[in-house]
């Protein structure tokens, strides 16, 4: 049978492709005049340029993370270019007819009209595109409603109070290893801001692609949801097949004030990789949300992309009765390694988290979920359910889990759930008997395994989800 | 003929099971195949209905003039072939519904037919759910998550009615049932009898065959068919027992 669902999952990568478009690319290397260079193209102001700088300063001084269950090769950061945009984007078009067909017929190819009105209604997207973004819908839309959605180099210069106030204020640019290579050189990448008491409009999102050769993507987002504010953001991602490794360090902080609500959601789609485990983008992402009193977080996560996938988004319920929670199913197949999970940091009184957590692993990879539950002090009342279920398709691949939990306060009520099951047999043949070939009978198993997640997903992007899990399924089975 | 076995040798985990079974069946017809613990009868239907493990040493098997030996699971089953389970298994998070229309367009689309719309599937789906005498919530259930053992088998005559096959093998459907979830199941079995559709009854006991009346009845012992008969030899097993049997295997001998 593992035969059978090993060819069922051998994967097509519909992202694949390659877009013709003249870059204006940086030489390899990374020192601070490269840091000098990336400022001065984004026409920064000097305190931005002093943050990065100190950013890369104790990068050079950290030392790459080894405790995460991954084996790979480490890069070499001097063998990147820590910068490419497409040519086009120089002379700062000011409106979709001045984009470049080219780039805009990429995201078409990959599903995401940018044309307002062919897009999804409801929908608003920033397109990244390696390190600039190309375009931002729906904008004056979202100004009414007095919603900032913009790119983050754009809102460095129009809004500084606002970045100056909150960037690093959740990841601090010497955080880790990754988010202080990223504080150092990201990008692009979106900014939101949702005043005092709207509920946005429409659903965010942001569609990053990587095209070049030899580039790293450093996005950088920010969310800021004023005091009784509601978003909801999507991100997705996709890079061309290709036989190098890149790399993507990306940074996502969330700032939920009082009363305030943020569900982020994510379906990553990065290369994987060839079934050899030949090139593939290392996934290193620090994503983390503070919540003050009464606030939310909720953040969802499909993960079927990526060589290695290193990820771990995070709350910290610092106000009184806040609420954080972690959905997420992380797909491997092939060579694939994921280390993924989430951490609940539990400050204030009766915080309440949940963490629902669904891998897959098929063919030789490998899937870890990797936790904390943290109960503070001060968290009296608080509580935390853990779900952590590993579904294993074929006998090579390998399911791991490392929950950590620590508590400083009696009053606080942790429950770790966790089960690993195989797809069987008797499942596989089941659904056979009643006409279906393998591939429709492992993606439907695996969907029903996914359900409690996708549900969390907003509507238009469950189907979606459900989709592509089916694609990354294909030729899997045996 | 619909389905004409010939000589048909098979084994698991390298047991000999079947050792020569002969079979012919018409279209219309109900076939009872009885006979004691470990003579087979649970391995017929999964060689039948091409489960892996299940290897054929020897033999032959033609559904409507096709090499079914040759074909793979799902090919079969699309083909026509229904293996109502004894033990069925659940798939967590896969409602019941989702499972049976995806079967169902399967099976039409081998046709050449358009698949059902939700709305259509939907009509037909309550009306089988009704017939076997489950609430309609169990179309929403995951396919047979923390359903009772009663549940289950009236859950898969569901699927028979739904899927509308050409020959149907029930597999101890009755084992585990009180007498009216029996009665449930054999109505469910009496109203696809169309004069066309075949059934092979696979049955410990006679009791079922008191509900669903059988055209032959076929002893299967240690293998092969060693008698077979109208609805009156399901009497004489249940009269006396399967331990004649024994005789009748030296006798063979």
């Amino acid at each position: 049978m593992s035969e059978q669902i090993d060819k069922a999952l051998a994967r097509k990568y519909d992202a694949g492709f390659v877009s013709e478009i003249e870059s204006d690319t940086f030489p390899i290397g990374l020192d601070e005049s490269v840091i000098r260079r990336i400022s001065a193209m984004k026409e920064e102001p000097e305190w931005m340029l002093d943050w990065r700088l100190q950013a890369f300063r104790s990068w050079q001084k950290m030392k790459e993370p080894d405790w995460a269950h991954l084996g790979y090769e480490k890069v070499d950061y001097q063998s990147i270019s820590y910068y490419s945009a497409p040519k086009s984007m120089k002379d700062k078009p000011q409106s979709l007819a001045e984009v470049d067909p080219e780039l805009l017929r990429t995201y078409e190819k990959l599903g995401i009209p940018l044309h307002e009105q062919e897009m999804l209604a409801g929908v608003a997207v920033d397109a990244v595109f390696d390190s600039v973004s190309v375009v931002t819908t729906f904008r004056a839309k979202l100004e009414e409603a007095g919603v900032i959605f913009c790119p983050i180099s754009e809102a460095i210069k129009k809004y500084p109070d606002l970045v100056k106030k909150y960037i690093g204020s959740v990841v601090p640019r010497s955080d880790n290893f990754f988010a202080a290579l990223n504080s150092a050189v990201f990008t692009d990448g979106s900014f939101v801001y949702i005043p005092k008491g709207v509920r946005c409009p429409m659903e965010l999102s942001t569609y990053f692609r990587i095209n070049e050769l030899n580039t790293g993507q450093f996005e950088r987002t920010l969310i800021i949801a004023e005091e009784g504010s509601h978003v909801s953001y999507l991100e997705g991602c996709t890079a061309p097949q290709r036989d190098e490794n890149q790399l993507h360090a990306a940074v996502v902080e969330l700032v939920a004030q009082d009363n305030a609500e943020i569900k982020y959601s994510t379906v990553q789609n990065w290369y994987p990789g060839d079934e050899n485990g030949k090139g593939g983008i290392y996934n290193f992402v620090t994503k983390r949300g503070i919540c003050e009193t009464n606030a939310k977080i909720s953040w969802t996560q499909v993960e079927t992309g990526s060589a290695i996938t290193w990820k771990y988004p995070s709350c910290i319920l610092r106000g009184d009765n806040s609420v954080g929670e972690f959905y997420s199913v992380a797909l491997t197949r092939g060579r694939q390694q994921a280390d993924t999970g989430t951490k609940m940091i539990h400050l204030g009184k009766n915080t309440k988290s949940t963490i629902i957590s669904k891998g897959i692993s098929a063919g030789n990879s490998s899937n870890a979920y990797r936790g904390l539950v943290k109960m503070g002090p001060k968290a009296d009342g608080a509580r935390n359910f853990t779900e952590c279920d590993s579904l294993l398709i074929g006998d090579k691949s390998a399911a791991h889990t490392f929950p950590y939990i620590e508590s400083s306060n009696p009053s606080a009520i942790v429950e770790h759930e966790a089960t690993t099951s195989k797809v069987s047999d008797d499942q596989l043949f089941l659904c056979q008997q009643r006409g279906l070939d393998t591939e429709k009978a492992v993606s439907m198993i695996v969907n029903g395994f996914c359900k409690e997640v996708f549900k969390e997903l907003p509507m238009e992007f469950a189907v979606e989800a459900g989709k592509l899990l089916e694609i990354s399924l294909e030729g899997s089975v045996g | 003929m619909m389905l004409t076995i010939k000589d048909l040798q098979a084994s698991v985990e390298e047991t000999t099971i079947l050792k020569g079974l002969n079979l012919t069946i018409n279209p219309g017809e109900v076939h009872a195949i009885m006979g004691p613990n470990g003579a087979g009868k649970s391995t017929l239907g999964y060689v039948l209905s091409g489960r892996e493990d299940y290897e054929v040493q020897g033999g032959t098997v033609e559904f409507e003039n096709q090499n079914l030996l040759d074909m793979e699971v799902d090919e079969r089953a699309r083909a026509g072939i229904f293996l109502a389970f004894q033990y069925p298994v659940e798939i967590p998070g896969v409602s019941n519904m989702e499972f049976m229309k995806e079967s169902v367009n399967a099976a039409r689309k081998e046709r050449g037919e358009e698949p059902l719309t939700a709305a259509e599937f939907l009509k037909t789906a309550k009306a089988a759910c009704k017939q076997v005498n489950l609430p309609l919530e169990f179309l929403k259930r995951g396919v047979n998550e923390g359903f009772s053992g009663g549940e289950k088998k009236r859950n898969e005559i569901m699927q028979m009615i739904l899927l509308q096959p050409k020959l149907c093998i029930l597999d101890e459907s009755d084992s585990g049932l009180d007498i009216d979830a029996l009665k449930v199941v054999a109505d469910g079995v009496n109203s696809q009898r169309d004069g066309k559709r075949s059934f092979i009854v696979v049955t410990h006991y006679q009791r079922l065959l008191d509900y669903i009346q059988p055209d032959y009845v076929h002893i299967l012992a240690d293998g092969k068919i060693v008698k077979s008969g109208g609805p009156e030899l399901a009497k004489e097993v249940e009269a006396s027992g399967y331990a004649w049997l024994e005789g009748h295997e030296e006798a063979s001998a």
